[in-house]
C-alpha cells in the first residue's frame, strides 16, 4: 500500500475528483469561452472586423457604455452611503434594509423590467402624465438606465458593508476627535481604507450593468440603432441567422468578461496583500 | 461603549429599572452614536434611493396586482400554460442547482485541498458566468449543443437532444449558476481544521468515514446555502435560457418568458399576476438564504473558534 497521509484521500480518489472537477469546468466554462471566439472568427478576420464596424453594432457599443457610465456614479454614491450607515451606526430595521439591498439579486430581471413598465408605461401609473408632458421613459434611454440601476446597485454596497464592519470605527472616531471635518475624515481616512473594496464592487457592478439582458430587454422596445445595447444587439443578429455578426458582438462582451475577471483577480490579490501587511504590523502588540 | 455604560448603571442600581434609568441609557446611546458624522445624510440618501428604485416600483406592481385580487392571481398562475411554465422552471432550476451542488463540492474541494498546474487560473475562471453577459452564454451554449455544434454533433447520434429541449434549459441554468456553490463552500473548506480529520483518522476512521461523519456535516449548511442561491438565481434567469430552450409553450417555456409573452399581447394584468407570484417566491427564497447563512455562521462559531 502506498503511503497516504491521514488527512488525504487515496491517490485514485484524488485523481478521480480532479478529473471530474476539471472535466466539468472544461465542458461548462472553457468550451463555451473558446466557442465564442471560434464562431466570431469562423469566416476570417476580415468579416469579423467588418461585423464590428457595422454602424448599428458601434452605436450599440456606445449605448452600452453610456448607460454604464451614467449608472456607475449613482451606484457608487449609494454603495458608500448605505455601507456608511449600516456598518458604522446602529439603528432599528437594519436587517430589513439589508434584505431590501439584496432584493435585486433574487428578483427575476424580467420582473425588474416589468415594474418600470407598470409605473411609466403607456397604461402605467404615471403614463398619462408623462405622455401629456411628452416625456419618454419606457422604450427610451431613461427606462433602460432605471432598469440597469435596479439590477446593478447592490454590488458595491454588498462589497463595502462587510469590509467597513470589519474595519470598525476607531480610526474615523480618532480623526473626528482630532478635529477633522466630516469630509476630511471621509477623504483622508475612510476612502483610503475602502478603496480596493470599492474598486472591486465597481468592477462587478460595471460587468452586470454592461451585460444585463432581461431587464433592459423588457423596457427597451428594441429600436435598432436607438435603444439597442450590445447584449440586445447580439440577440437581434442571432435571430437573423447572422452568426458571425452575433458572435463578433458577443466576443466584445466576452472580452469585457475576461478583463473583468482579470481586474477582479488583481484587486483580490492586492486586498489580500494589504490585509496580510496590516496583520503583520499589528501582530507584535496583539500577542 | 454605550452597552458598557448601560450595564454599569444597571449593575449599580439593579432594582431601579425605572423610566429615568432607561431614558438615561437612551440619551447616552444617542450621544455615543453621534461621534461620527454623516449618519443622517447616509441613511437619508440610502432610504431615498431604495424608495425610488425598489419600493415605489415594487409597490406599483403589488398595487396593480391588487386590481386582480388573490383568487384571480391564482387562477392565472394555475392556468394550463402558466402551470406548465412553472413546472419547467422549477424542475430545471432544481436539477441545475443539484448538478452544481455535486460538482461545486468537488471543484471547491479540489481548489482548496489539491495542487495542480494552472490552479489560480482555474480559480479565477470559476467566476466567468458572473462576468459573461447572459445573452452571450445563451447563444454560445445553443451553438455548442445544436445538432451541428461541437457537442451536439456527438450527443445527438446517441439520442441526447439538448438544444431546443428542456434539457437545454438545465444546461444553460447550470452554466449561469455555476459559481454559487463553489464560492460559498471555498471559505468553509479553508476553515476546516485538519486536526479534527487527523483525530478521526487516528481513532481508526477510514477517509470515507471521516468525510461522511466529520467533513460533510460541517459543509452541509454552506452547501445548502449555495444550492438555494443557485436555485433562486435560476428561477428568474431569462437571457441565457431563451436561446437554447426552443420556447415551446407547455414544453420548454419558462415563467419569465411567459411574462414577456403576456406583456407583448398587451395582457398586462396576466403578466403582473405571474410577476407577483415570482416576487413572492423570491422573497421566500431570500428569507431561506438568510436563515441558512445564519445557521452557517452559528455552526461555524460552535465548531471552529480556535483560529488565530
Amino acid at each position: 500500500m502506498k503511503s497516504t497521509r491521514a488527512t488525504e484521500e487515496p491517490a485514485w480518489v484524488r485523481r478521480a475528483l480532479l478529473t471530474a472537477g476539471l472535466g466539468f469546468l472544461f465542458f461548462f466554462l472553457v468550451l463555451p469561452l473558446a466557442a465564442v471566439f471560434t464562431e466570431a472568427l469562423a469566416q476570417g478576420w476580415g468579416l469579423y472586423a467588418a461585423a464590428l464596424k457595422e454602424p448599428e453594432t458601434l452605436s450599440a457599443i456606445g449605448l452600452t457604455v453610456l448607460i454604464a457610465v451614467v449608472a456607475l456614479p449613482f451606484n457608487i454614491a449609494f454603495g458608500v452611503a448605505a455601507a456608511w450607515a449600516v456598518a458604522k451606526f446602529d439603528f432599528k430595521g437594519k436587517s430589513l434594509l439589508l434584505t431590501l439591498i439584496d432584493l435585486p439579486f433574487a428578483v427575476s430581471p424580467v420582473v425588474a423590467g416589468l415594474v418600470f413598465i407598470l409605473l411609466f408605461g403607456a397604461q402605467g401609473a404615471f403614463g398619462p402624465w408623462l405622455s401629456a408632458h411628452e416625456i419618454k421613459i419606457i422604450f427610451a434611454l431613461p427606462g433602460m438606465i432605471l432598469a440597469t440601476l435596479f439590477i446593478s446597485f447592490p454590488f458595491i454596497a454588498r462589497e463595502l458593508i462587510p469590509l467597513m464592519q470589519a474595519q470598525g470605527k476607531e480610526e474615523e472616531e480618532a480623526a473626528v476627535s482630532l478635529g477633522a471635518s466630516g469630509w476630511q475624515m471621509f477623504w483622508r481616512v475612510t476612502l483610503p481604507n475602502i478603496k480596493w473594496g470599492l474598486l472591486y464592487g465597481v468592477i462587478l457592478a460595471n460587468a452586470r450593468a454592461m451585460g444585463e439582458f432581461g431587464a433592459v430587454s423588457v423596457v427597451s422596445g428594441h429600436i435598432r440603432g436607438e435603444t439597442n445595447t450590445l447584449p440586445l444587439h447580439v440577440e437581434i443578429l442571432y435571430n437573423e441567422y447572422n452568426a458571425v455578426g452575433a458572435f463578433a458582438a458577443a466576443s466584445v462582451l466576452a472580452l469585457l468578461a475576461l478583463v473583468t475577471l482579470a481586474a477582479k483577480t488583481i484587486v483580490e490579490w492586492r486586498m489580500k496583500k494589504e490585509t496580510a501587511m496590516l496583520a503583520a504590523t499589528l501582530a507584535p502588540e496583539k500577542t | 461603549m454605550r452597552g458598557k455604560l448601560c450595564k454599569k448603571i444597571n449593575r449599580k442600581y439593579p432594582n431601579h429599572q425605572n423610566r429615568f434609568q432607561i431614558s438615561l441609557c437612551n440619551l447616552m446611546s444617542i450621544k455615543s452614536r453621534r461621534v461620527l458624522p454623516g449618519f443622517g445624510l447616509a441613511l437619508g440618501y440610502t432610504l431615498a434611493y431604495l424608495s425610488l428604485l425598489i419600493l415605489l416600483p415594487l409597490g406599483g406592481l403589488i398595487l396593480k396586482a391588487s386590481e386582480l385580487g388573490f383568487g384571480q392571481i391564482l387562477d392565472i398562475a394555475l392556468g394550463e400554460r402558466s402551470l406548465a411554465a412553472f413546472r419547467v422552471t422549477f424542475v430545471a432550476s432544481f436539477l441545475a442547482a443539484g448538478v452544481n451542488a455535486l460538482f461545486g463540492l468537488i471543484v471547491a474541494w479540489m481548489l482548496v485541498r489539491y495542487t495542480f498546474p494552472g490552479k489560480r487560473l482555474v480559480d479565477a475562471l470559476v467566476d466567468l458566468p458572473f462576468a459573461l453577459p447572459t445573452a452571450v452564454a445563451g447563444i454560445t451554449l445553443a451553438t455548442l449543443y445544436a445538432g451541428n455544434g461541437w457537442l451536439g454533433r456527438y450527443l445527438e447520434p446517441l439520442g441526447f437532444k439538448v438544444a431546443y429541449t428542456p434539457a437545454g434549459i438545465v444546461v444553460a441554468l447550470t452554466f449561469i449558476t455555476l459559481p454559487f456553490v463553489v464560492r460559498t463552500l471555498q471559505p468553509v473548506i479553508e476553515d476546516i481544521e485538519t486536526e479534527v480529520e487527523e483525530a478521526a483518522a487516528s481513532l481508526g476512521a477510514s477517509r470515507f468515514q471521516t468525510f461522511g461523519r466529520i467533513i460533510f456535516p460541517a459543509l452541509l449548511p454552506a452547501l445548502l446555502t449555495g444550492f438555494t442561491l443557485a436555485f433562486a438565481r435560476a428561477l428568474g434567469e431569462f437571457g441565457s435560457v431563451i436561446f437554447i430552450a426552443g420556447n415551446l409553450p407547455l414544453v420548454s417555456e419558462i415563467v419569465p418568458l411567459l411574462i414577456i409573452a403576456k406583456l407583448e399581447q398587451y395582457d398586462v394584468l396576466g403578466a403582473t399576476a405571474l410577476a407577483v407570484v415570482m416576487l413572492a417566491i423570491s422573497f421566500g427564497l431570500l428569507l431561506t438564504i438568510n436563515l441558512l447563512q445564519w445557521w452557517t455562521a452559528n455552526r461555524h462559531k460552535n465548531a471552529g473558534g480556535g483560529k488565530p
